[in-house]
């Protein structure tokens, strides 16, 4: 059906800038948001790094209160915005989801490259914005602060994040068209594989949510520039219906991040233990009722805004609905594991790693949505310690996973096993030395967003800045495996590249040929 | 329930003035059942995160490869078993709920004959105000006493935030919001403003002071009267710190965020828009009531806008302060 015996793939089909920058090929641009995102990665990374460097100790040392402001921010905004979002949907779910329906490509390649192209346009403007004077409001834009005080970029931010938010709003839409009209036949609902589950409730809240934020951002640079009271209360306006309308989207956007990693999750846990996932119906409903739910949650992020005490108890309560669907993955998880044929190659052992990681971030969210225990967490770096374990150890390390796991799809050679166990190792201990430590400095009133902080919080800060540093170097190894898989050096990865692997996207010779399923596989 | 109560008691024992390992130290009335529904689920979380920590290392331990070369035969699917491990969670998260509902109702319902103090955050300090007109830069509170706390910004949301009493409440432009607690506890605990504002948030701190009634209302007695006491420049240098002025204008030359005033009464200042003005009296009331109408050249127009929230008699002093402040 495929001939190789040329060599031909969707790496060397055709060569040239415009053979790549303007491909319709989901394989090619989910390579490209790959390469892209990793480097907007490592300027994240980076910043976070000197905030890190910073905080080592007590006083100022390396930046000052107003360049440690533009680090968080900008940590904060291209993480979220630039990494995470596009990160799991747009380029592992380009690449894998149509292999993984026997799909030729997805339902709309040239909104796919539109996709593509915006992210690159919103991640201008944030070049932008590093170059002019920067960005001091914090990834959440808060008016008024944002809308009258900040004296940086913040209008080039905002039409940043707003194309950015059309880059994620067109892939959503292609894949819920993909995934709806483009299973091969004999793929009822019930046999999609669980990252395309979670790709789909993601993409739902992708079309519906992202709309307001850019609805949001867009009154932001309204007041900012025409002076049009909305959010200043010196202009009539309510500072309060900002955050409300910000984490209608950024609420969502949470689950936009993890949905997809946790189907990965699913994936690998089953293929490496052999067996069919336990319980596949609840964790497939479980994704779309955490992205429903998601939906009506945003104020618990709102406390202690000024918001009436019944809003509260009422989004308190909805919240606790989180916890079960997200508990049902868990358990499925480690059930899915008893009498299975375990072997743990660099994927799996990730996966495994975020149950209990993934765990612990959960968990934590239960103070949190708790009203009477977030009034004093709020805004600590209790909260810090929370989102980075559901972010960071929680979707990075899916991603980590899932990369392992592809490699040799995307490149035709198996991903280097020492270095990949070396990445795991380091990654694991760093990542707790950083976070962990967060939940009790946060616990003893550090506020988050602080260029400096008082003399009882220094031996945790210390202990965290180091987590932090190794943690961040680390990430060369990754970037090690990469690098030497692009350059193929390794052991050649066979179509099934690993024993066990079931899905669709294992029928295809690795690398892929340009061209796969020209006619659907047939599912029994 | 009865197995967790003595494990709850020995984990919140805090020793003295200190503080313990989990927590600042108790000082409200809000902390010890604060801490208690933290420890509950604390304790829940941890015997879940065992349990799944140990299942899954006794399977992987005993399902490994080496030892179980084949998958076995087993049921892929059990409705029974997930609505047992949702129903279960579900219970404990109702309770959860409630504890968190109640505790939260308390933080919510200041007792009607609660002591009143008015807090206005600013970029980037505090101020406080008393029933009788005293003024202060850090909060002074009287033990044993129920006190609410209403506040309001002039110009971004704050955060009013005081650890050792586990009290936190946003602090936003346009509108009042309030917390209140009883201290419990004698003695000085930082407060901090916890939402992002700027530049300076994190030195946006301050202290609470907790006295005996008998010591409070003295101390009340003084800070009301202070102006008509000490000699101008001496009654301005205090109002100049307990407005906080000093957050963003130095008195030794430094340039913080806006000019120091060291040795500049009387001399001539460059604006933004190319033409100069003498620093005179009426420039330093027109500074402090339209602050953004003539901004010193090399300065950005962010000062806070203090019309409304400095007496005329404040602004005397503030004048003499200035003029004070030489070589």
């Amino acid at each position: 059906m495929y001939d190789q015996s040329q060599g031909v793939n969707y790496l060397n089909c055709s060569r040239g800038f415009w053979s790549w920058f303007g491909t319709l090929d989901h394989k090619r641009l989910g390579l490209m948001y790959m390469w892209s995102v990793m480097g907007a990665m490592l300027i994240g990374g980076v910043f976070a790094m000197v905030m890190r460097l910073e905080l080592f100790a007590p006083g100022q040392q390396f930046v000052d209160a107003e360049a440690f402001n533009q680090l968080f921010t900008l940590h904060g905004a291209i993480m979220v915005f630039l990494v995470i979002i596009p990160g799991v949907p747009a380029a592992l779910g380009n690449f894998a989801l149509p292999l993984m329906l026997g799909a030729k490509d997805v339902a709309f390649p040239k909104l796919n490259r539109l996709s593509y192209h915006l992210w690159v346009v919103g991640a201008l403007f944030f070049v932008g914005v590093l170059l002019t004077t920067g960005l001091d409001t914090g990834w959440t834009f808060y008016a008024p602060y944002s809308t009258l005080h900040s004296q940086t970029a913040v209008v080039w931010a905002t039409f940043g994040a707003f194309f950015l938010g059309f880059s994620s709003i067109f892939t959503g839409i292609n894949f819920i068209a993909t995934i709806h009209k483009m299973r091969p036949p004999g793929m009822t609902w019930f046999k999609l594989p669980l990252f395309c589950w979670g790709l789909y409730a993601t993409a739902i809240m992708q079309i519906l949510a992202t709309p307001v934020l850019g609805i949001t951002l867009l009154l932001v640079g309204v007041e900012r520039m025409l002076g049009v009271g909305i959010f200043n209360p010196a202009l009539g306006g309510d500072p309060v219906l900002f955050q409300h309308l910000f984490w209608f989207y950024s609420h969502p956007a949470v689950y936009i991040m993890v949905l997809p990693p946790l189907g990965i999750i699913s994936e690998l846990i089953a293929t490496y233990s052999r067996k069919h996932i336990f319980g596949y119906r609840f964790i497939a409903m479980s994704s779309v009722a955490i992205a429903l739910v998601g939906f009506i949650v945003w104020g618990h992020h709102m406390f202690v805004s000024g918001q009436s005490a019944l809003t509260s108890i009422v989004f308190s309560a909805i919240t606790f609905f989180v916890a079960i669907p997200s508990a049902i993955k868990v358990f499925n998880w480690v059930a899915t594991l008893y009498k299975g044929s375990i072997v743990m190659k660099a994927p799996m052992i990730y996966a495994l790693s975020v149950i209990w990681l993934f765990g612990i971030g959960g968990m934590t969210g239960l103070w949190l949505t708790t009203l009477q225990q977030d009034i004093h967490l709020h805004d600590t770096y209790f909260v810090v310690a929370h989102f980075h374990y559901v972010l960071v150890s929680g979707a990075v390390f899916s991603m980590f996973a899932a990369a392992y796991y592809w490699l040799p799809k995307w490149s035709g050679v198996m991903p280097n096993k020492l270095l990949g166990e070396l990445h795991f190792w380091s990654s694991l201990i760093s990542v707790n030395l950083l976070f962990f430590p967060m939940h009790f400095v946060g616990l003893a009133g550090m506020p988050r967003r602080y260029a400096d902080y008082a003399l009882q919080f220094a031996d945790y800060n210390f202990w965290i800045s180091i987590g932090g540093f190794w943690f961040g170097l680390s990430q060369l190894l990754f970037l090690a495996v990469c690098v030497l898989c692009a350059m193929k050096k390794g052991e050649k990865a066979p179509a099934r590249s690993w024993e066990g692997a079931e899905g669709l996207e294992w029928e295809v010779p690795s690398p892929a040929p340009f061209h796969t399923y020209d006619t659907p596989p047939v599912v029994k | 329930m009865t197995l967790l109560l003595p494990l709850l008691a020995a984990l919140q024992s805090q020793p003295g003035q200190e503080g313990g390992f989990w927590f600042p130290v108790q000082a409200s009335n809000h902390a010890p059942f604060y801490d208690w529904v933290f420890f509950f689920i604390l304790i829940v979380s941890a015997v879940f995160l065992l349990a799944i920590t140990v299942s899954a290392i006794w399977f992987l331990f005993k399902y490994h490869r080496s030892r179980a070369p084949e998958p076995e035969p087993s049921t892929s699917h059990s409705t029974t078993i997930e609505i047992v491990w949702s129903v279960i969670p579900a219970f404990l998260l109702a309770y959860m709920f409630w504890l968190g509902f109640v505790g939260f109702m308390d933080h919510r319902t200041p007792p009607a004959d609660a002591y009143e103090i008015y807090a206005t955050g600013r970029k980037w300090s505090w101020s406080f105000t008393y029933p009788n007109g005293a003024e202060s830069e850090e909060l002074h509170v009287p033990l044993d006493r129920p006190v609410k706390i209403i506040m309001g910004s002039q110009d971004v949301i704050h955060s009013l935030f005081i650890p050792a009493f586990r009290v936190k409440q946003d602090v936003v432009p346009g509108r009042y919001t309030d917390l209140w607690f009883t201290a419990t506890m004698e003695g000085e605990f930082e407060l901090y403003c916890a939402e992002y504002c700027g530049k300076d948030h994190s030195s946006m701190q301050s202290t609470v002071f907790v006295q005996p009634e008998g010591q409070f209302n003295a101390w009340a007695e003084e800070a009301a009267d202070f102006i008509s006491k000490l000699p101008p420049a001496e009654a301005g240098a205090r109002v100049f710190k307990m407005k906080g002025c000093i957050a963003c204008h130095s008195t030794d030359g430094s340039v913080i965020t806006g000019p120091s005033f060291k040795g500049q009464f009387g001399t001539e200042r460059k604006l933004a828009d190319g033409s100069t003005v003498v620093m005179d009296e009426n420039y330093i009331r027109k500074s402090i009531l339209e602050p953004n109408s003539q901004v010193v050249a090399g300065f950005d127009p962010v000062m806070t806008n203090f019309q409304g929230q400095v007496t005329d008699d404040q602004i005397r002093v503030l004048i003499e302060y200035i003029k004070s402040v030489k070589e």
